[in-house]
């Protein structure tokens, strides 16, 4: 019945301490289609984390509801896959080995199979000759490729991004975006992409949710149509270009606000 | 190469004052022996057959002691550092008890045990497991947040966390844990055989002042520094081939 992959229903995080409460997220809905790539985008302390953190169910929402499928999530699942910021390989596992350790819970497969299936992810990210080393002899741009294709190994239907390209160079960043263009062709898997950079969210998203801060909303949701066979030069057309002015203007507009306001 | 340069000229400047205060007669050699005094005397024990003996006798008692120690405070410490409600069960009997000096155990523990082996097991245990417990426990408490999460997202359970994340990032800071307290072993042993032993290297010293053979004490005590020296290097050594990755990362940062 329900055609969304992914239903956020009035999602409220309220952090509570004993000097203050803060809210983090107010009110948030949202929705996430079948193979759609949708971007949380907005400053940073807007919650974009927090609301990845309750779908990824590493955190619990203080009130409203988030399905999967129709089934409520409270906790992690390998129905969703997680790509954090930086920091999340083992550094005592070999790359190889970092991307079968998702197949830890796939008892009937072999260990044989588990090894050939990291190679073949390895290789599709990018990574063919580099199976055999450790994390800390990887860039910061190879550590993601391999967090990319541990997260895709295990098949979810849903991936989870939090500002995965956050920490790498401008160069490296665009190859990875692109990187991602192509493998979401084939994958066809949905993607909930959180990030602060709007051509990043406009080049890969079907659809932006633009964040406000303080507290952390949805101020605004923009579908983007751009061709499926994109390539980086399509961030020069118009339409891309018309996107992104409007995307502006209402982050500028939130800025605005905050002024008046103070 | 240079910094092998460095550590030998330290050693060599101790052993030249050594030398040069005992052979000029500085410093008698009823309270300080010459380095030939301290040789000839190991050339004795070697050929009566007690030198190794009595190496193998202290080693024996600490290694089994240490082991028995670790055994416990291994899964102690890690239920310690991982779980609110297990700290709270044993952070109170730990916290209290490793603040109660072992050598004052000694009069009790011969009561106990006499002079047997097991009197020295328990001496070593005492000394060593409850330092054990809190400084694997801490160690655990340095894992990232982050790799325990990656963990949970990929569905592994609590317990697969701990064993398969949080004790496998830990455990080379675990192993620099066990280097280190095993040094401390090495004290309280020899603190045990002083008192109450009729072997070992603790022994063979306190033997020693009866007769006023200083030769044999400063045998004793270079020996003790060796052996601890020689089994730092081994922890050191195991470390590297145990945690390559861990290597990398230091050289790295
Ligand atoms: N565990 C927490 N306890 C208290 N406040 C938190 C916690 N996690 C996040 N916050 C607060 O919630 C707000 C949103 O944080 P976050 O989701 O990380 O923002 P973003 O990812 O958009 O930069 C921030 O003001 C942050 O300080
Ligand atoms: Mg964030």
């Amino acid at each position: 019945m329900n055609e969304h992959l992914l239903t956020a229903t009035n999602i409220n995080r309220i952090f509570v301490s004993k000097q203050r409460s803060f809210t983090a997220l107010d009110n948030i809905n949202l929705t996430i289609g079948n193979h759609e790539f949708v971007s949380l985008l907005g400053p940073s302390g807007c919650g974009k984390s927090t609301f990845l953190r309750l779908v990824a169910g590493l955190d619990s929402a203080s009130s409203g509801s988030l399905q999967m499928n129709g089934s409520i999530l409270d906790k992690p699942g390998r129905d969703r896959g997680v790509v954090f910021q930086q920091y999340s390989l083992l550094p005592w596992l070999l790359a190889w080995q970092n991307v079968a350790f998702a197949l830890k819970k796939e008892k009937n497969m072999r260990s044989a199979e588990k090894k050939e299936l990291a190679y073949h992810f390895l290789d599709l990210v990018g990574l063919k000759g580099f199976e055999e080393i450790y994390p800390s002899q990887m860039s910061g741009g190879m550590q993601q490729r391999v967090a990319i294709a541990r997260a895709l190994v295990i098949k979810p239907p849903l991936l989870l991004m939090d500002e995965p390209f956050g920490a790498l160079d401008a160069q490296t960043r665009r190859d990875m975006q692109d990187l991602l263009v192509t493998i979401f062709k084939e994958t066809r898997s949905s993607v909930l992409f959180v990030t602060h950079d709007v051509d990043e969210a406009i080049y890969l998203s079907d659809r932006v949710y633009i964040m406000a801060t303080n507290p952390g909303r949805i101020a605004k949701q923009i579908d983007i149509h751009l061709s499926d066979d994109k390539d980086w030069s399509i961030q020069l057309s118009e339409p891309f270009i018309n996107y992104k002015k409007e995307i502006l203007m209402e982050l500028k507009q939130q800025k605005k606000n905050v002024h008046q306001s103070k | 190469m240079r910094f092998k340069i460095i550590s030998g000229s330290g050693i060599i400047l101790v052993l030249a004052v050594w030398a040069f205060i005992t052979y000029t007669g500085m410093v008698g050699s009823l309270f300080l022996p010459t380095p030939t005094a301290v040789i000839l005397e190991a050339r004795k024990q070697i050929e009566d057959g007690i030198f190794f003996q009595d190496i193998w006798i202290s080693f024996y008692r600490i290694l089994i002691g240490f082991l028995l120690a670790t055994l416990f405070a291994l899964p102690i410490g890690v239920m310690m550092g991982t779980s609110k409600t297990w700290k709270a069960f044993w952070e109170p009997i730990v916290g209290f008890v490793r603040y109660m000096p072992v050598v004052a155990f000694i009069p009790l523990s011969i009561l106990w045990f006499g002079t047997s082996d097991m009197q020295k097991f328990f001496i070593i245990f005492f000394g060593v497991f409850f330092q054990q417990v809190i400084m694997i426990a801490d160690n655990c408490k340095t894992v990232k947040k982050s790799v325990v999460e990656v963990g949970l997202t990929l569905g592994l359970n609590r317990l697969e966390v701990i064993k398969d994340i949080v004790v496998k990032a830990a455990m080379p800071s675990i192993w620099d844990t066990l280097r280190t307290v095993w040094g401390w072993a090495w004290t309280y042993l020899v603190v045990a055989e002083l008192v109450a032993a009729t072997s070992g290297l603790g022994f063979r010293i306190m033997q020693a002042q009866r007769y006023l053979s200083t030769e044999t004490i400063i045998l004793g005590i270079l020996t003790i520094g060796l052996l601890g020296l020689i089994t730092d290097t081994i922890f050191g050594l195991l470390a590297k081939m145990m945690f390559p990755w861990h290597e990398k990362e230091k050289i790295n940062n």
